[in-house]
């Protein structure tokens, strides 16, 4: 109880923040908020059943451009509604499709996706409405998507927390460790590896369409950018999978650093993306949550 | 033989390309009974034991659990029917602790609970296959008998009516036999209906009431265990070409 009641005190004392900070850091927050999200959206799916997903781009993506398309002739929560609809929707066919191939073939096959749906869209515009660009009209400060942000945040990581003590947890984990001893323990795998990749995805899409607001421009090139997959997995092993709380704590130094780095060294960002990758995995294979698990295992 | 069998097996076919691997297996298995399934490798032993648990679709054929056809069903729906399964080379979970891989029976099985009431639950199992003091060691610490064990009770928390053991008793030292012996004959004892994979005679003497031998995919003799392995066809297909 008294956790709890800490928690809500951290929730408010966050939700507070914009109204003394300066606009620059919301605008920094609201990127942390959003890979927060986005990385323990990612971990619960792909880190505890190792069915690693680089298609994080493609639901991220398809939450933009539902508000590109819809937010000139729907109210904005209704837009916010409908995009992660709409990822679930493709994630669970995609996931019905897919989910039975093994490592590999599925990692392959949701880097592809990304592409794919960018392609398509780019298809789209040019053959259909002849531009490559859209414009968001929809008017939100940066108050509005950071609050917004904070609270998918809060969901996501209270709904894993939970969720993670629950059945469907130990589902997921006895998936990630051997399939098949999963399957002859009574465990649907199909419909549980279907469901939470398509809930997953949602919340991928539901942050997309948020963060959508803060641009007026956007195009296929920068709502699908694969970029986003490789750095919300690599904040998920930083922080470390088997934890609600580790993907989160993965989040904020990389999105400061990756700010930091694509401010100072904007030609070089993708070398410093892999520099980093290389090292967590080497030196941290359990993140910082493990780490701290060894240290503790150590101490006296 | 009583009336009607617990597990009834009719016809059990299943190609892989042109290899025959199971060709018409019949099996009849009685409530409360030790059946052991013996015979070379490669005679499709293992693969009978795929295709009642659901693992692998079968060509044609019935297997039916009281009545209640298997067939078709996939391997969840087979475990929470009541025929769990051990497997030939030990499959723990080596991220999770001993309770938690025996909990994952008892979550998911035949009667799933809840994660609190599963972790209370499985100390009795765990006392029974003799895993109560590592109860929360992690899976990849376990000795070879031990994971062993856990395979064990994590079957038995699905709660089964049928128990099918893939050469669970293959590798253990002389002592270790014996303690799996008492063991199997104990969960018999409390009404667990077993059908053993198995290559240690010794084992299928002290345990089996019946013992059904394949050889090619087919099933080529059945009876009381010294009768069936006192048969010449049998040790010459059996021991073959190591005792030829």
């Amino acid at each position: 109880m008294a956790r709890l009641a800490l928690v809500a005190v951290g929730v408010a004392v966050l939700a507070a923040l914009p109204l003394v900070v300066s606009a620059y850091t919301v605008s920094l927050l609201i990127s942390i908020l959003a890979y927060v999200s986005l990385a323990t959206a990612w971990a619960f799916f792909s880190g505890r059943t190792r069915y690693i997903s680089l298609a994080t781009a493609a639901f991220v993506g398809i939450g933009t451009y539902t508000v590109a398309l819809l937010g000139d002739h729907l109210p904005l929560p209704l837009v916010l509604a409908i995009a992660p609809v709409v990822g679930f929707a493709v994630a669970f066919g995609v996931g019905l499709s897919t989910l039975r191939l093994s490592g590999v073939y599925f990692v392959i096959f949701t880097f592809g996706l990304a592409e794919l749906i960018k392609q398509l869209v780019i298809w789209f515009e040019i053959n259909q409405t002849k531009t490559l660009a859209r414009y968001i009209f929809v008017n939100a400060g940066g108050t509005l998507i950071y609050e917004l942000l904070l609270a998918i945040a809060a969901v996501v990581i209270g709904g894993v927390w939970w969720l993670s003590q629950a059945r469907l947890g130990y589902a997921l984990r006895v998936i990630g460790e051997d399939e098949m001893v999963a399957r002859h323990a009574g465990i649907d795998t199909t419909r549980v590896k279907v469901l939470v990749f398509a809930a997953t995805s949602a919340v991928m899409s539901l942050v997309g369409a948020v963060l959508s607001l803060r641009y007026t421009y956007v195009d296929p090139n920068i709502a699908f950018n694969s970029l986003v997959a490789f750095q919300v997995l690599i904040m998920a092993l930083l922080g470390g999978v088997g934890r609600p709380w580790g993907p989160a704590l993965g989040a904020v130094p990389l999105v400061l650093l990756f700010e930091l780095l694509s401010g100072t060294f904007p030609h070089h960002f993708g070398i410093a993306l892999g520099l980093c990758f290389v090292i967590i995995v080497y030196y941290l294979p359990g993140g910082l949550m493990g780490l701290v698990d060894r240290v503790r295992g150590r101490a006296p | 033989m009583t009336a009607e069998p617990l597990l009834a097996i009719r016809g059990l076919r299943k190609s892989f390309g042109g290899l025959q691997a199971v060709r018409g297996v019949d099996l009849d298995v009685a409530d409360g009974a030790i059946v052991g399934l013996i015979g070379p490798n490669g005679s499709g032993k293992t693969t009978v034991l795929n295709l009642v648990t659901g693992e692998i679709a079968a060509d044609g054929g019935s297997v039916r659990l009281a009545g209640q056809e298997m067939i078709g069903l996939p391997a969840f729906r087979v475990c929470r029917s009541r025929i769990a399964r051990t497997f030939q080379l030990v499959r723990i979970l080596p991220g999770m602790t001993t309770r938690e891989n025996v909990m994952v029976g008892r979550l998911f099985g035949a009667e799933p609970t809840t994660p609190a009431r599963a972790r209370d639950e499985v100390g009795a199992l765990l006392e029974c296959v003799g895993l109560a003091a590592r109860a929360d060691q992690a899976g990849s610490q376990l000795t070879y008998i031990d994971q062993k064990r856990v395979e064990l009770a994590r079957a038995l928390a699905t709660r089964p009516r049928v128990l099918l053991l893939d050469e669970w008793l293959a590798g253990l030292n002389p002592s270790e036999l014996q303690i799996g012996i008492a063991l199997i004959r104990r969960l018999r004892d409390e009404g667990v209906t077993i059908v053993m994979i198995e290559h240690v005679m010794e084992a299928i003497r002290a345990l089996c009431d019946h013992v059904v031998v394949m050889s090619a995919g087919a099933l080529i003799a059945s009876g009381a265990p010294d009768a069936v392995l006192s048969d010449p066809e049998v040790a010459r297909v059996y021991l073959g070409e190591d005792d030829a």
